[in-house]
Parts: structure tokens; sequence; C-alpha cells
């Protein structure tokens, strides 16, 4: 079975030009696979690179070395070197991504937030906007909420919406930052059964946790990301 | 079949600028900008005053001769046609049909003292539209699309806000169906407020339409949420291009990290 996500060397530095051209090297030598169905936890303290890491497996970041292999379509492409409408096009079909903070867009019903992704891959609205109202009922968010813009919820519900729309997709692949950080322990609870149905659907899963007992319901495999630390 | 066809077209540029450059005797006001534009991408373009944005804009939609370089469009049968070699009937059916250019200040591109309806139906008569009760219904529908009361479709633009001048200009601009909109700083002088309804509608007819747009905007929310790609330009030059969320998250240039750095948090 081929790997769902082989990353090779990679390698990040931020160069800050407005204090003075100060290099940050973020992380070196990045290198792991992720296979189907299988769900690999990224773990260090804060700042050792684990969002960066994420965010460079997404395209969000651009790699000044090594190569970020995804299986898209049946192909493996290196998304470090890819097309901008490539990248777009693997983000659509294949990689779905559930940051810690919902970007959310002015005006938009909470409904449509996690539909939206269904509809770009042609769902029909309709069947779209069901869906989402499952999810959102299975995450606990009260329907009379449905139809507002979730920027005036609370931390905990916004990220909720975030997971409902990062897990609307049959992606097969899945990256997690933090997705049960405001969450009390029933929806926590929630958040590891979804989790584990993906998984069962075969989904290659990269998750960043920091809660011990979550990490051990989830994770098949731990990859300490100290041991890529770019030495300044 | 027909879908084959549909999905081979979308693999083809719509529009490819290679080597553009405007001098202005001396000075120089858009150097060497390259770039390829496919079916349905939305491309900002962001710098501020005086960076080439609004030069760029005007050769590519065939208002400005460019001094060196080319553009070229493929044209509804497929060809890909350099825009200064097309004849003037060419020329005038991309302007009336095949693209919407929205400008900054709606007066420029409405007919201020005529009605809504008018302004909307004049696009559909210039090609060829003639019977006034279809006009009149499809004028409705699209005032409806850009949330204008359809109670006011005879009143003149000059008595509606700033922002529904705006959406009319962009009613106006869609109803014959374009497949590439040009928008000049589309959202520049509006409320803040005003400004969020005109860009999540911009956003969903965009996205639903499957159009094709190059926005400038010295304003990057509007790039981020508009666009899927960003180019910068700084002194008529392109210095930095890529995805938006990757050029705004993680900015490279020395100027860009300025700009990225000068938004106000919300």
């Amino acid at each position: 079975m081929p790997a769902m996500i082989d990353v090779t060397s990679a390698e990040k530095t931020f160069t800050m030009h407005l204090q003075g051209g100060v290099r940050l090297p973020v992380v070196r030598g990045v290198t792991f696979q992720v296979n189907a169905g299988e769900c690999v936890v990224l773990s260090g303290p804060s700042g050792a690179g684990k969002s960066s890491i994420l965010k460079m497996i997404f395209g969000n970041y651009r790699c000044d070395g090594g190569r970020i292999g995804i299986r898209h379509q049946g192909n493996m492409i290196d998304l470090a070197r890819a097309e901008p409408r490539d990248v777009l096009s693997v983000r659509r079909e294949t990689i779905g991504y559930v940051s810690q903070f919902l970007r959310a867009v002015p005006r938009v019903a909470t409904i449509d937030v996690v539909a939206e992704p269904l509809i770009l891959t042609g769902t029909p609205r309709e069947e779209a906007r069901r869906q989402a109202g499952g999810l959102l009922g299975c995450l606990n968010i009260p329907e009379r909420l449905w139809t507002l813009p979730p920027s005036t919820f609370s931390g905990g519900e916004q990220q909720r919406v975030n997971i409902a729309r990062g897990f609307i997709s049959d992606h097969p692949i899945l990256l997690l930052d933090e997705p049960t950080a405001s969450l009390d322990a029933a929806n926590r609870e929630v958040v590891v059964g979804l989790i584990d149905e993906k998984k069962r659907e075969g989904v290659a899963i990269v998750a960043i946790v920091h809660d011990n007992e979550i990490r051990g319901l989830i994770a098949d495999r731990v990859v300490d990301v100290t041991t890529f630390a770019a030495a300044a | 079949m027909a879908e084959r066809q549909g999905a081979d077209r979308n693999d083809m540029p719509l529009l490819v600028a290679e080597g553009l450059s405007k001098t202005y005797g001396r000075l120089s006001a858009c150097r060497d900008v390259s770039f390829t534009l496919y079916p349905g991408e939305v491309l900002a373009i962001v710098g501020e005053s005086g960076s080439g944005k609004t030069t760029l804009l005007q050769m590519l939609s065939a208002q400005l001769a460019p001094t060196a370089g080319r553009v070229s469009y493929r044209m509804r049968d497929g060809v890909l046609r350099d825009l200064n070699a097309l004849g003037e009937a060419e020329r005038r059916f991309l302007f009336r049909t095949d693209w919407g250019y929205v400008h900054q200040d709606p007066a420029q591109g409405l007919r201020m003292a005529v009605s809504a309806g008018a302004n909307v139906g004049e696009r559909l008569m210039a090609v060829g539209w003639n019977h006034y009760g279809r006009i009149r219904d499809t004028a409705s529908s699209w005032l409806e699309r850009v949330e204008i009361d359809v109670a006011r479709i005879d009143d003149a633009p000059r008595t509606y806000s700033g922002g529904m001048r705006q959406r009319l200009q962009i009613a106006r601009n869609l109803v014959t169906d374009p497949r590439l909109v040009f928008m000049d700083e589309p959202t520049g002088g509006l409320d803040v407020s005003v400004q969020a309804r005109l860009l999540d509608l911009m956003r969903s007819l965009v996205s639903s339409l499957g159009l094709a747009a190059i926005v400038v905007t010295h304003d990057l929310a509007v790039a981020r949420l508009l666009s899927h790609r960003v180019m910068v330009m700084k002194g008529g030059q392109v210095i930095e291009t890529g995805l938006t969320d990757q050029v705004l998250d993680d900015p490279h240039e020395p100027y860009t990290q300025l700009l990225v750095s000068s938004i106000l948090p919300p």
C-alpha cells in the first residue's frame, strides 16, 4: 500500500526583512510517511514547528527545500513544486485542513460555511446542506444557530463549526491542528469518534494534539518534531 | 462528449500576458509582466498607489496599448488571439459580452440618469435582445441577485447609495454571461459594512458562475476573500506571486512583508 503522504527532507526558514533580515530556521530534514487509514500525531513543545509542518503539507507555507509528496487522484504530486492551480485542485479533492481558528467570511450562514467544500466539488446545494446539518447536530451546535454567521459564536462553537467544515468532505487526507483544544469533554469525545470513523474509511490523518488522553485514543504513531529542529 | 470538451477547455489558458511593458517617455509604468489566467481563476493584483496596477489592468483589457509584449485571449471559438490584432467588431464583442469591467467609481460604469432596469437591459440590447418583456424580466432577476429591491427598478442610479450603485454595476456587467471580469478597486470608497456585503456577493457570484476575474486592489483583505492567486507589484514590476494564502501567510519579499504587517488586526 503506497503512502498517502511522503515528506522527504523538507525544510523551512523564515527571513524577517523588517527585522533586519533575521533568519529564523524552523525545521529541517522533515521526513515521514503516512499511510491510508493511519493517524500520525506530531509531538513536541510549542514553537518546535508542528503547525509549520502541517502548513507545509497543505501548501500554505512554501518549502525552502525537500519534497512534499501527496497522492492525488492516483498520482504522487510534489506540493513543494506544484503550480498554484494544482495546489488548489489538491485542496479541493484530496487534503482537508482543520486549522486552530475559523477564518469566517462575514455574513455567510454557519450551515453554508460547513456545506461549501461539498458544493465546490459538485454536490447539489440541498444535499450539501443536509449533510452539513447532520454534522453540526452531531457536534452539538443547536439548530437555531445554523442560519447565523459563526463570527459571533464562542471559541468552542467556532471550533466545532471548523471541524464540521473540515470533516464534511471525503478527502483522503486530513490535517488537524489542535481540533479539540477549546472543547468540553462531551464534544472531545464526539471529535474522537469522528476521527475513528475517518480512519476506518481509510483517511490518512496528521494531527497536532496536546491532550495526552486524546493522543492516546487517536494516534497510531507519534512523530517527534524536535528531531527536525533546525540549528540556528 | 460535451463534458469532456468542457474539461479540456478548462485546462487551456483563457488569457496569456507575455512581457507586458508600458513606458511614458523615460518613465516606466509597468515592466515585463507575464502570467497565465485559466477559466474560473481569480487573480488579485495588489500594491500601493503608483505601483502600476491600473496601467497593467488597462493593458490587459485592451484599453491601453503596451509599449512591448502582448496579451492573448481565448475567444469563444476556442482560438487564442492576440488582442492587438483583433478587428474592431471582435473587440466590441469582447467589451459588450465576453468581458465585464467593474470601475471603482460606479458613475464611470453606469449611466447615472437612466433607470436601473435600463442600465442592465442596455447590455442585453447591445447583443441583440429586443423583446421588452424578456429584457425587463432578466433585468429584475439580476437586481434580485445583487440584492437590490426590484421596486427600485425604474429609479435612476443617482438616487442609489454607493453600495447599491456598485451592486448595480456588477449586475450590468454580469447580465451578458461574461467569462472574464476586470475589477478596479471594486470596494474602494465604500463603508466597511457595505464592503463586506459586496465582497460576499462578489465571492458567491464568481464561484457560482465559474467566472475568471482580475481584481486590482490595494486592500489585502479583498485579495484574501476573493482571489485564488495574487501578484504583488512595486515600482511597475511584479515582485512576488503565488497562491493568495501562501503569499499573505508566508510572504518572502521585504515589500510584501511590509504590506502584510501593515494590516490592522480586526
